[in-house]
């Protein structure tokens, strides 16, 4: 055949050779492409890809530390950390979940709306994700559940952590941590970085001022995934850093004596230090139960304490706004004698009324008060009196001197729901309501009522910087060890023992007072004023007083008016008693104690108590006792340092 | 002639057969299946099980088979060559009717006693029987039409039936094993370039025919993050596990993408990725050697071969096999689209392995019968 002669062969061979060889040579560029991706993959970028890698096999679940704990200021753990037990299930690992959900049923407290919501959950989620059937079981129901765990397949016994709050007194002012919420991760931003799925964080009160560093540092949980998200092994851990331990001024003792004489009644109870500003106690009343929230507070409870007249969420203490009433007089008269517009001796006859710009302003007392001077004013709570010395005085001054006293802002730094009040001035109500001042509001203001508003702190801080001679104070409610808080008391003792030295200089710089006063003579007097009504026949608080010397002290009631009394129930004489309670009077009672050597400060709202001599001064008494009698071991510790080995 | 009277049946002749094989290749084959032993048993999670014993069963008899082969006289199987392309035909077509489907494609025969998937097999049977018709083609009439009629229909028949089961990628192969042998024989530049302008012309028609995830593999290559956890995961995920590996790899079953399942179809397709990533970057060089080794010696194989029909099939193997490892490595590595494109001799997969082992037991045949130039 001709297609096998040598010829033929021989030309197709070299055809074939030739064609062969250029497939080779693109042999050749194919492998060095090949053989450069391979070099670009693993030696150039080999670091990116090995960080995507192990992107995609480890997972961190954060795990939160213990919270940081609040103590009294004697160690007492206020709000605390305790074992909780709880149920976990791995769905994966249970042959029927409906089943074990009966079984479980049967041995702890599990309603079927739970057990519809969990069933919702666990379809959203993977298989192998535990889920919490009950996050706060009861020691019965755990071990009911250890001792039938060989029946509950999948089912986990867990011991936790949670917050845990031993009374509620505190409720208030330490506040609650609860789950956190979508709008939580929104307003605060060290949320965000903190990344862990429900976790409880601190809502009002000093938990969620303290929050940040209450939290601590989120340990870690790192493990090895699959592609599908199941763990496969754990790799390492971090236990993260306990929250930070805050140690408050607050007595726990006086705290529960506060909240029981407030027990039935709405209202407020603030005791101060009246040198250093520690805050003893700080009670709002209605209270509630702050366990309620850290597991979710159930609906029932939800609705009760919603449905309650008296808010017991809101912390009177500090965002409870009153007018300050008759317990203003006591500035109203320093300002007066520190602007010179009066002189104690200044007598003026109160007949129950006075009229003033064709307008009648009457006295609380209906047949007057007689003869009186600014001592008897002050003790007897005259408001003729004080119409004519406000009238003198002029609502701007009487501002000036509020203000100084530590009215009309606020007074702790930090605290959230703590309101500043409103100090009225000329200037103020151009400002915010637009019309000018007219004097008639002038009076009004000087009796505490009217446009004057402010919460119980800030009488109480005012009270305290009357009481220690007119220095100003800065309170506090978290102890802080590396700030000296006692100059105050130390630049008086000094004072005691050198009385002829003189202000400034050396005295000046090395306590560094701030006196409020111009001449502290005016103090003095109004300390005296304010002892007599509360120790002297026909004081206002003389009923109520202390006859031991120990606890003996020297107060100024008041009641800010809610509503006006009209003509026809003056003429009537109605007693307060007699009108519906949401249109009786607040009651106010401040106070300083002991007399003696005054060291505290108190100040008592009682909403719709009334009258301040009948429901806010007896509530002072008792706490004040308490606190007269706590007063020993307060100053060993504080001055020891106890508080190092607490 | 001297050569026709040596047989099987005659012992001196099987020993002389045994001392010409060529030993570089046979050995770089042996190595190349021990190193797909492990690498098996790496991808089944570091144990024995079905699929790596299969494995290494089925190299133990397909290497085998592969020196069995390369005894029997190479003119024996350039003359059953036509009837070796008939048989796969039919069987192409009764894979049509009979085949076994899965995910949503039929590629695999029942033959009771394996499951066969023929159109791995062609990828050899085109080039067989090309290697044959250029054979007995004169050079003077490789360009005329009347001879190029055939080849086309030689290479669109298989085509188009493996194209419909579908299967993309070893449909391509098929075509471009089928091309390189025309190629090789001779025929003009001038008809591929016709050829192509054709089929550009028809490529976007074709695109239409595309299934809609043949679609995605291939806009999924041209920009894999558009879908990452769709179709460009496993581009993704498979580029992350080479890169991780590094200069010397994880260590062999450590290859964490693998193991954590983050790696797609890690015993066939991409089995070079997870050697690579346990191995690192010698070791890929060294497995891309090996490969390049085997090649080159079917190519010297087909240098001293005298016999036109075993020039073009060596020639023509190697450059299939070539491609076979070549595509399925810059699929891999991401250079191109995912198609279904086995690792020659390292993937999981009979019929593949049986299409490589008999290939290379022709080309070896090629070598023991050397002096053979045709009848």
């Amino acid at each position: 055949m001709l297609i096998f002669n040598p010829s033929n062969i021989a030309s197709k061979t070299r055809t074939i050779s030739r064609r062969m060889f250029l497939v080779n040579c693109f042999k050749a560029v194919v492998l060095i492409g090949i053989a450069g991706r391979l070099t670009a993959l693993q030696v150039t970028e080999s670091r990116k890809y090995k960080s995507l890698s192990d992107k995609n096999r480890f997972r961190e679940t954060k795990i939160s530390p213990p919270r940081g704990i609040i103590k009294d200021y004697f160690g007492n753990e206020i709000a605390s950390n305790k074992k909780i037990y709880q149920l976990h299930v791995v769905p994966e690992n249970t042959p029927n979940i409906d089943k074990l959900f009966v079984r479980v049923k049967s041995l702890i407290n599990l309603t079927d709306q739970r057990i519809f919501f969990l069933k919702k959950k666990i379809a959203r989620q993977k298989v192998w994700e535990s889920i919490i059937i009950s996050d706060n079981l009861t020691w019965s129901e755990f071990s009911r559940l250890n001792l039938f765990l060989h029946e509950l397949q999948g089912a986990q016994p867990v011991v936790s952590i949670a917050r845990f709050y031993k009374d509620n007194s505190s409720a208030h002012a330490i506040g609650y941590v609860s789950e956190i919420s979508a709008k939580d991760l929104r307003n605060k931003k060290y949320l965000a970085e903190l990344n862990i799925a429900g976790i409880a964080i601190g809502k009002v009160g000093l938990e969620a001022s303290l929050d940040q560093d209450m939290l601590g540092v989120p340990g870690y949980l790192r493990y090895e995934v699959n592609a599908f998200g199941k763990r496969i092994k754990q790799v390492s851990t971090y236990e993260g850093v306990k929250g930070k331990t805050y140690r408050t001024t607050f007595d726990l003792e006086v705290q529960k004596t506060a909240a029981q004489a407030l027990e039935n009644v709405s209202g407020a109870v603030c005791v101060m230090d009246i040198y250093n500003g520690d805050i003893v106690s700080m009670v709002s009343s209605p209270n509630f139960n702050p366990n309620s929230f850290v597991h979710g507070v159930k609906k029932e409870e939800w609705e009760e304490i919603k449905s309650n007249i008296d808010k017991p969420m809101i912390n009177k203490a500090v965002s409870g706004l009153y007018p300050p009433g008759s317990t203003i007089k006591t500035l109203t008269a320093l300002s007066a004698l520190e602007n010179d517009v009066t002189s104690p001796n200044l007598r003026i006859k109160c007949k129950g009324y006075i009229d003033f710009y064709g307008e009648r302003f009457h006295c609380w007392k209906k047949k007057g008060h007689g003869v009186l001077n600014l001592k008897g004013a002050i003790k007897r709570s005259c408001d003729v009196y004080f119409y004519e010395v406000s009238r003198k005085l002029g609502v701007d001054k009487l501002a000036e001197t509020a203000r100084k006293f530590g009215l009309g802002k606020k007074v702790l730094a930090g605290f959230n729901e703590e309101k500043a009040g409103v100090v009225p001035n000329t200037k103020w109500k151009l400002n915010q309501i637009g019309k000018n001042w007219y004097l008639g509001e002038t009076l009004h203001a000087g009796i505490g009522q009217g446009y004057f508003l402010s919460t119980p702190l800030q009488l109480c801080l005012m009270t305290a910087q009357l009481a220690n001679g007119g220095f100003k104070i800065k309170p506090r409610i978290v102890v802080d060890e590396k700030v000296e808080v006692n100059s105050l008391q130390k630049y008086l003792d000094y004072k005691k023992e050198n009385p002829n030295a003189k202000q400034g200089g050396i005295v000046q710089n090395n306590f560094n007072p701030e006196p409020l006063f111009r001449n502290q003579e005016n103090i003095n007097f109004v300390k005296n004023a304010m002892f007599a009504a509360s120790n002297e026949p026909g004081g206002t608080s003389y009923g109520s007083r202390h006859k031991d010397k120990k606890f003996m002290f020297a107060g100024k009631t008041g009641s800010s008016q809610i509503k006006r009394f009209t003509e026809a129930q003056r003429e009537a004489e109605t007693k307060q008693a007699d009108i519906t309670y949401k249109e009786r009077d607040h009651a106010w009672f401040i106070a300083f104690t002991p007399v003696e050597d005054p060291k505290y400060a108190i100040s008592v709202l009682v909403e719709h108590g009334g009258s301040g001599s009948s429901s806010a001064a007896p509530v002072a008494k008792k706490v004040i006792k308490k606190v007269i009698e706590r007063h020993e071991i307060r100053s060993a510790v504080s001055n020891n340092k106890l508080s190092e080995n607490i | 002639m001297l050569y026709s009277k040596s047989s099987l049946h005659n012992p001196f002749a099987v020993r002389d057969k045994l001392f010409s094989l060529d030993f570089i290749l046979l050995f770089s084959v042996l190595l190349l299946g021990i190193i797909s032993i492990f690498a098996q048993y790496s991808s089944n999670g570091g144990e024995w099980g079905p699929l790596p014993i299969n494995h290494a069963i089925r190299f133990l008899i397909f290497f085998s088979f592969f020196i069995l082969i390369s005894f029997i006289n190479v003119n024996l199987w350039n003359r059953f060559s036509f009837l070796i392309f008939i048989i796969l035909i039919l069987l192409l077509i009764a894979v049509k009717f009979f085949g076994l489907q899965s995910q949503g494609s039929r590629r695999w025969i029942n033959l009771f006693v394996f499951i066969l998937q023929p159109s791995e097999l062609m990828k050899v049977g085109i080039i067989l029987f090309l290697a044959n018709y250029y054979h007995r083609t004169s050079s003077s009439d490789v360009n005329k039409i009347k001879y190029l009629l055939i080849p086309v229909i030689a290479i669109f028949i298989p085509f188009t039936l493996v194209m419909t089961q579908p299967d993309l990628g070893t449909a391509l192969l098929i075509l471009f094993s089928g091309l390189i042998i025309t190629w090789l024989a001779g025929v003009r530049w001038k008809i591929f370039a016709y050829l192509s302008l054709l089929a550009l012309v028809l490529a976007p028609v074709a695109i239409s025919f595309l299934k809609p995830y043949q679609k995605s593999r291939i806009l999924s290559f041209l920009n894999p993050n558009l879908d990452p956890l769709g179709a460009g995961y496993q581009i993704i995920q498979s580029k992350i596990a080479v890169g991780s590996g590094g200069l010397f790899g994880k260590g062999f079953l450590n290859g964490s993408q693998a193991y954590l399942d983050f790696l797609p179809e890690k015993h066939t397709d991409f089995i070079f990725t997870l050697y690579a990533e346990e191995f690192g970057f010698f070791g890929s060089i060294l497995m891309v050697f090996l490969y390049f080794l085997i090649t080159y010696r079917i190519v010297h194989i087909g240098n001293i071969t005298r016999s036109i029909f075993g020039k073009l099939f060596c020639y023509g193997f190697s450059t299939a096999f070539f491609i076979y490892v070549t595509v399925n490595m810059s699929m891999v590595l991401g250079l191109l689209p995912i198609v279904g494109a086995p690792l020659p001799i390292l993937s999981y997969g009979g019929s593949s392995m049986l299409a490589i082992m008999f290939g290379l037991g022709i080309v070896m045949s090629c070598h023991v019968h050397k002096n053979y130039s045709g009848s």
